[in-house]
């Protein structure tokens, strides 16, 4: 095969594989160190701890995907109790999903700062990003004790408890999530841009998206669709 | 088997276009294209989570097609974070991470459609509670 002439083995190969679908562009002959391709042993370390950790997320999602189901089946069993309709209140949840929404844009930026190796801004931009997923569950636990307050409980009914299952466990991620960010804010300042830190750092970036992926079902199917008809 | 110029295992050395990626990473990428795909991903987000709020509750559109629509807001902005803040992609490099979110997203629909299903089934054809509750001794 190496024995055609270059351009008659790209017709070959055009022709057999117009999009060049699972394939690289043309680097060095041969399989790449690192790459996890061919018989060069296992890929990159960076590449490693971020898919293992997009598999872990997946695996994350599949867990809540169980608490909505529990929501959307368990959604009219009030047992007399409240309904969805009348424990959702508006402006909260606007105001936390823009606080979310926007630790999610900092969060990036500061993954910006990482790359750049600037680590004034990552410090900051992660600090920004826990201020604003404290602000979210602050408000989150405010909303639950002004419900219990009303005596609205998750085991007044298999509506509430649904409610408060889904919505807590996101909660709960947030706050985990929010004492890691503390934690990377600390490596980064004593240990700076180490090759592990910044895999942690890879790490904080895709989970505090998910969580901020997972809000959007939340608001969207708990809430927003809760105060329609 | 290629002789490179680094060290593809140690950090320091920039992935380069032929590599797997992991999501939430790209090679070689300045750091102005993150902030530049950061922007745009939040000018997204805020479009499609202000007309989900502004639709809901509203009269704008016929009534009942508005949970509809909520859910299609609601994935156009999933998919606008996956794109714009996790960096999945369909090029080659990120088969894997594409294969793997098909996958989790099949499990994910699975169990969702397949417990309203089953609960609704199950809903309709079960005795009314309290005629059950007269046949206990």
């Amino acid at each position: 095969m190496t024995d055609l002439p270059a351009t008659v083995e790209t017709i070959r190969r055009v022709r057999e594989d117009p999009h060049r679908l699972g394939h690289r562009d043309h680097g060095p002959e041969g399989p790449v160190k690192g790459a996890g391709h061919g018989d060069t042993g296992p890929a990159n370390k960076r590449i490693v701890v971020g898919y293992g950790f997009w598999i872990f997320l997946l695996s994350d999602i599949v867990m809540f995907s169980c608490f909505f189901a529990a929501f959307a089946v368990q959604r009219n069993a009030t047992a007399g109790g409240p309904a969805i309709g009348q424990i959702v209140e508006m402006p909260r949840t606007a105001l936390e999903t823009g606080a979310l929404l926007l630790s999610s844009y900092t969060c990036g930026l500061s993954f910006a700062a990482t790359n750049a190796r600037n680590k004034l801004w990552t410090q900051v931009f992660l600090l920004i990003t826990g201020l604003l997923g404290l602000a979210f569950v602050g408000m989150e636990l405010q909303e639950f004790i002004s419900l219990a307050q009303q005596g609205i409980t998750p085991q007044r009914s298999g509506f509430l408890t649904s409610f408060f299952g889904l919505v807590g466990l996101h909660g709960l991620h947030v706050t985990i999530a929010g004492l890691w960010l503390a934690t990377m804010m600390a490596q980064v300042q004593l240990k700076g841009f180490r090759r592990e830190i910044v895999h942690r750092l890879i790490c904080f970036n895709l989970f505090w998206h998910a969580l901020d992926i997972v809000w959007i079902g939340i608001f969207t199917i708990v809430y927003l669709m809760g105060i329609g008809p | 088997m290629s002789d490179l110029d680094y060290d593809p295992h140690s950090y320091e050395a920039p992935l380069d276009h032929r590599d797997d990626h992991a999501p939430g990473d790209e090679p070689g990428e300045s750091a102005g294209h993150w902030v530049a795909n950061s922007n745009l991903g939040l000018g997204f987000s805020v479009v499609l989570t202000v007309a989900a709020f502004v639709l809901a509750g509203s009269h704008l559109i016929y009534g009942p097609a508005i949970p509809v629509a909520l859910l299609v807001l609601a994935v156009a902005q999933m998919g606008v974070h996956l794109v714009f803040f996790l960096h999945v992609t369909t090029g080659p490099d990120n088969t894997n991470n594409v294969l793997a979110l098909a996958f989790g997203v099949m499990v994910v629909f699975l169990i969702v459609v397949g417990s309203i299903w089953i609960m609704n089934h199950l809903n309709q054809n079960m005795m009314p509670m309290d005629q059950l509750m007269r046949m206990q001794p």
